[in-house]
């Protein structure tokens, strides 16, 4: 099971932050901030997949922006690596600007891809099409 | 309010404008302050952009919890922009804690039953991450209609949504079984997913479940294989492999039904080997297919060549160059170690090489791979890689290292030699990251090695030339040169190592790790009682001894202070006793309990003898035996033929000897004493006896008291009993213990003095001699 999903920026900030597991407020400033400790120390030698607590960690870089996925263990690291990068493709395809003005949008994604912890879907274009749809009733 | 309304990405892009924290909370204060306002004026056009801010400064970490009926309202708005955000905003901002959760149910169920999908969809999605048990149970009818009857991307949520209401409510799993029949034959990969997730759930939480999917094991094999061969499809390969998440969804299920069912893993068998050499590793895709598939076929019962198979690929991972595969491939040989032993040495020299990555987390799980893996056959070559290992780690790792090193070496040392040179090793490389007890351990193993001890004192003294920085290591070396320091001048040692030791020279190096500053107090105590023994044991002059132990006389150390007293007064007014109390160490049992129990009988030395019981340090142990009574025979280290106990037996009280016949020792006057005795194997000199007094007529006897002696070359001990009265007959007997300690083996006679009062009145006394022991209690 999925337990969060964060977009952090190499300075630390998040950009993005889902969790599929009731945390406090202040507790999730502090998870956050040990899980980013944790994945800018490493270098680009090292695997991407880190225990922590008691679940693990993988992310992956993509120029400035690091994705952090927390799953438990009954979960394959690798499916959820993929899971990553498929979200990645996903953005790239609907976003021709720059994704963090419109967070609002990156949310309605990842809800299509990921709910209550479970991948469900994982076609581009079916992802995409509710979107278009609210597109085109925003404008109209 | 009159401000212009600020849009969301004015505001993301004010926050970080903001260069210090105070500006930004001070800009995030005002917006909030700006949004309450806006909520309470009920606007209804902003709504959707007051919302989107309020989330974003949720984001940041900020408490947005008044945006909460906001939230609600915009939920039961008709238009679908604002529905929308609606949702997304109570999927942030709410959970079952929260009051508010309730009044979604409401707009919820309306909203299930609206005729366009896309809002369907939606409260489908927030029903599925948010909904409490009650609401799912409220609603799971509906969802279950509209898992059967609604179009396609809406019957897709609505499994992902049965999903979560079957982990919440176990219960309703049973309105979906018969659907989840019917599902399995679809083609969508969308509603196949959420299908399969939807079984597999069901089948974790109950086994009735288990057994009725257990017959859908062929078509679900089908699907599979389907997948394998389908070939390229554009919507849903990835890399060249087609749907892997599918893939892996599958492999999932048919982990979850062939565990524990032989015909279930038996229908598999042939496709799990296909999909298991039929796709391609060169990418990440392919390897995550395969890593499942071997979790799969180790977690059913597959065949064994199947097995083979997989842990074959796994080896293969291992050598794979990409760090990932290679740590996920280590953990899951970690699981597999107990169970395919043989297969698993063949990929030894890999995981030894592993420990050369440059990754730590990598290294942390080859080592514990590597420890697991040693056995009796390959422990030599094995130690030798780890103790490599152990010189270059870093810090972090040396504890782990060393400890797991010390107790394979314990497990599987073929000879006493290559143990303890083995341990010397890590000592000397792990320095001060051996676990606590490694020193006491190695002590001991080196006075069980009577044969080896002129080979072990010219090493420990090498060693300890070359180096005083390590503790332990100095610990040990000082302590075995003075208990064995003749050996270590004599001549006769068949080693290759024939250095000629000055005695001169021996004391200047203790003297040396004495005013270091690198030693820790328990090191430098251990050095001064090293030094007070070789005053006996070496034949040269004592006066340079008699020197340094007044000098520490008068150290700040309060432990060396006292120890340099008292070893002065040996020197000067017990000189006749130094010889005896600083004789070789007896043979040391591995229990801390009967080193305590050796204890002088307020012995010559009136003030070492308490003070040694007040040691607080680490090696108190050592010590005590160190202030032993000389009193006590000596046992010379060959004639204990029982050693190496392990700790457990301390605590046993089992005797596994057949066990003594108790003796009824009086009876009289109403009166009867009982002795039943207990010889713990742990230790042959001792045995445990229990008193018990009870009434033979009716009646109360009191002030019972029972006093007993043995003869001089016995000790004895009694503990307090139980009480001071006898009930009578029916009621439980008065008991005592005595301990005897008979290291001489002499026969057992005992004198007992017996004092009560019976219920009729005048006190009594009684005197009792017991020569007739039963054989079996003393020898």
């Amino acid at each position: 099971m999925i337990k969060f999903f964060l977009m952090v920026n190499k300075q630390g900030q998040t950009r993005l932050s889902r969790y599929y597991e009731h945390v406090e407020i202040h507790k999730r400033t502090m998870l956050e901030a040990e899980v980013i400790k944790n994945c800018l120390s490493r270098s680009k030698e090292q695997c991407s997949f880190i225990e922590y607590k008691d679940f693990k960690l993988v992310y992956r870089q993509y120029a400035a922006l690091f994705i952090v996925v927390g799953i438990n263990e009954t979960e394959n690291e690798m499916a959820v690596y993929e899971l990553i990068h498929n979200f990645v493709e996903v953005l790239d395809r609907y976003f021709s600007r720059v994704i963090m003005f419109n967070l609002d949008r990156v949310h309605i994604i990842l809800d299509e891809m990921v709910l209550n912890g479970c991948i469900v879907e994982t076609n581009k274009n079916r992802i995409l099409a509710p979107l278009f749809v609210l597109d085109k009733m925003a404008e109209s | 309010m009159g401000d212009p309304l600020v849009t969301l990405p004015e505001l993301i892009r004010g926050v970080r404008g903001a260069r210090t924290q105070a500006m930004e909370q001070e800009l995030v204060q005002r917006e909030c302050a700006r949004i309450r306002g806006a909520i309470r004026a009920g606007d209804p056009q902003a709504g959707t952009t007051n919302l989107t801010k309020l989330l974003y400064i949720h984001l940041l970490g900020y408490p947005a919890h008044f945006g909460q009926m906001e939230c609600l309202k915009l939920l039961a708005s008709p238009q679908f922009h604002q529905k929308r955000i609606g949702y997304l905003g109570a999927a942030l901002l709410l959970d079952e804690r929260q009051d508010a959760h309730l009044l979604l149910t409401n707009s919820i169920k309306n909203d299930l039953a609206h005729p366009s999908p896309c809002v369907q969809g939606l409260a489908l999605a927030c029903l599925g991450s948010l909904g409490s048990a009650g609401m799912c149970r409220d609603l799971a009818g509906e969802v279950q209609r509209l898992v059967r009857d609604a179009p396609a991307p809406v019957r897709r949520k609505a499994v992902a949504c049965a999903v979560h209401i079957v982990r919440k409510v176990p219960e309703l799993s049973d309105i979906f079984v018969p659907i989840c029949d019917r599902l399995l034959k679809e083609r969508s990969h969308g509603l196949l997913h959420g299908t399969l997730l939807l079984i597999t759930e069901m089948c974790e939480r109950s086994p009735d479940v288990l057994n009725h999917f257990r017959k859908a094991v062929p078509r679900v094999v089908e699907m599979l294989h389907n997948l394998e061969v389908s070939g390229y499809s554009l919507e849903h390969s990835i890399m060249g492999v087609s749907d892997p998440f599918l893939q892996v969804r599958v492999l999932r299920l048919l982990r979850v039904l062939g565990q524990g069912s032989e015909e279930a893993s038996e229908a598999m068998n042939d496709t799990l080997a296909q999909v298991a050499t039929n796709t391609e590793t060169s990418h990440n895709v392919g390897s995550a297919v395969l890593y499942e598939t071997v979790l799969t076929i180790t977690a059913v019962h597959s065949a064994p060549g199947l097995r083979v198979l997989a842990v074959n690929i796994l080896g293969r991972f291992l050598l794979s160059r990409d760090r990932n595969i290679r740590s996920v491939a280590l953990t899951s040989l970690l699981r597999l170690v107990h169970v395919e032993q043989s297969a698993l040495q063949r990929h030894r020299a890999t995981v030894l090489a592993c420990l050369r990555d440059p990754d730590p987390s990598i290294h942390r799980r080859a080592l514990d791979l590597s420890l697991a893996l040693m056995t009796g056959a390959n422990v030599r070559t094995m130690t030798q890689e780890l103790l490599g290992f152990l010189e270059t780690c870093p810090l972090a790792m040396k504890p782990p290292c060393a400890s797991g090193l010390l107790l394979a070496a314990e497990r599987f040392a073929p000879n006493k030699r290559w143990h303890i040179d083995t341990m010397l090793q890590v000592l000397t490389m792990a320095g001060s990251s051996v676990p606590d007890d490694a020193v006491s351990r190695l002590i001991q193993l080196i006075v069980e090695a009577g044969e080896l001890h002129p080979y072990i004192v010219r090493r420990l003294y090498g060693a300890l030339a070359r180096d005083i920085s390590q503790q332990p290591l100095v610990q040990v070396a000082t302590w075995c040169i003075g208990e064995y320091g003749d050996l270590l001048l004599a001549d006769s040692c068949e080693e290759a190592e024939p250095v000629q030791v000055e005695e001169g020279q021996v004391l200047a190096l203790l003297e040396r790790v004495l005013q270091s500053h690198l030693s820790l107090p328990p090191t430098r105590a251990l050095a001064l009682t090293a030094l007070m023994k070789l005053s006996t044991r070496l034949p040269g002059d004592i006066d340079r001894i008699r020197r340094i132990v007044s000098v520490f006389g008068s150290c700040h150390d309060i432990e060396l202070q006292q120890r340099a007293v008292e070893y002065n007064a040996l020197f000067r007014k017990y000189d006749h006793l130094r010889a005896s109390v600083l004789e070789k160490m007896p043979l040391v049992k591995a229990e801390e309990e009967e080193g305590a129990e050796v204890v002088a009988p307020g012995g010559q030395k009136g003030a070492s003898s308490s003070s040694t019981q007040e040691e607080p340090s680490q090696i108190a142990d050592l010590l005590d035996l160190l202030g032993g009574p000389p009193a006590a025979p000596l046992v010379p280290a060959g004639s204990d033929a029982p050693v190496a106990e392990s700790l457990l037996d301390l605590l046993e009280d089992v005797t596994t000897a057949p066990p003594i016949p108790p003796l009824t020792v009086w009876e009289g006057d109403g009166l009867r004493l009982d002795f039943a005795f207990q010889r713990p194997p742990a230790d042959p000199h001792l045995l445990l006896i229990t008193a018990s007094t009870s009434r033979t007529s009716p009646g109360t006897a009191s002030g019972f008291l029972l006093q007993a002696a043995v003869p001089k070359s016995l000790q004895l001990e009694l503990e307090a009993p139980s009480g001071t009265s006898v009930p009578g007959p029916d009621g439980a007997p008065l008991s005592q213990r005595l301990r005897v300690r008979n290291p001489g083996q002499a026969p057992l006679r005992m004198r007992l003095r017996v004092a009560y009062t019976p219920p009729a009145g005048v006190p009594v006394q009684e005197t009792l001699e017991i020569n007739d022991f039963p054989a079996a209690a003393w020898q």
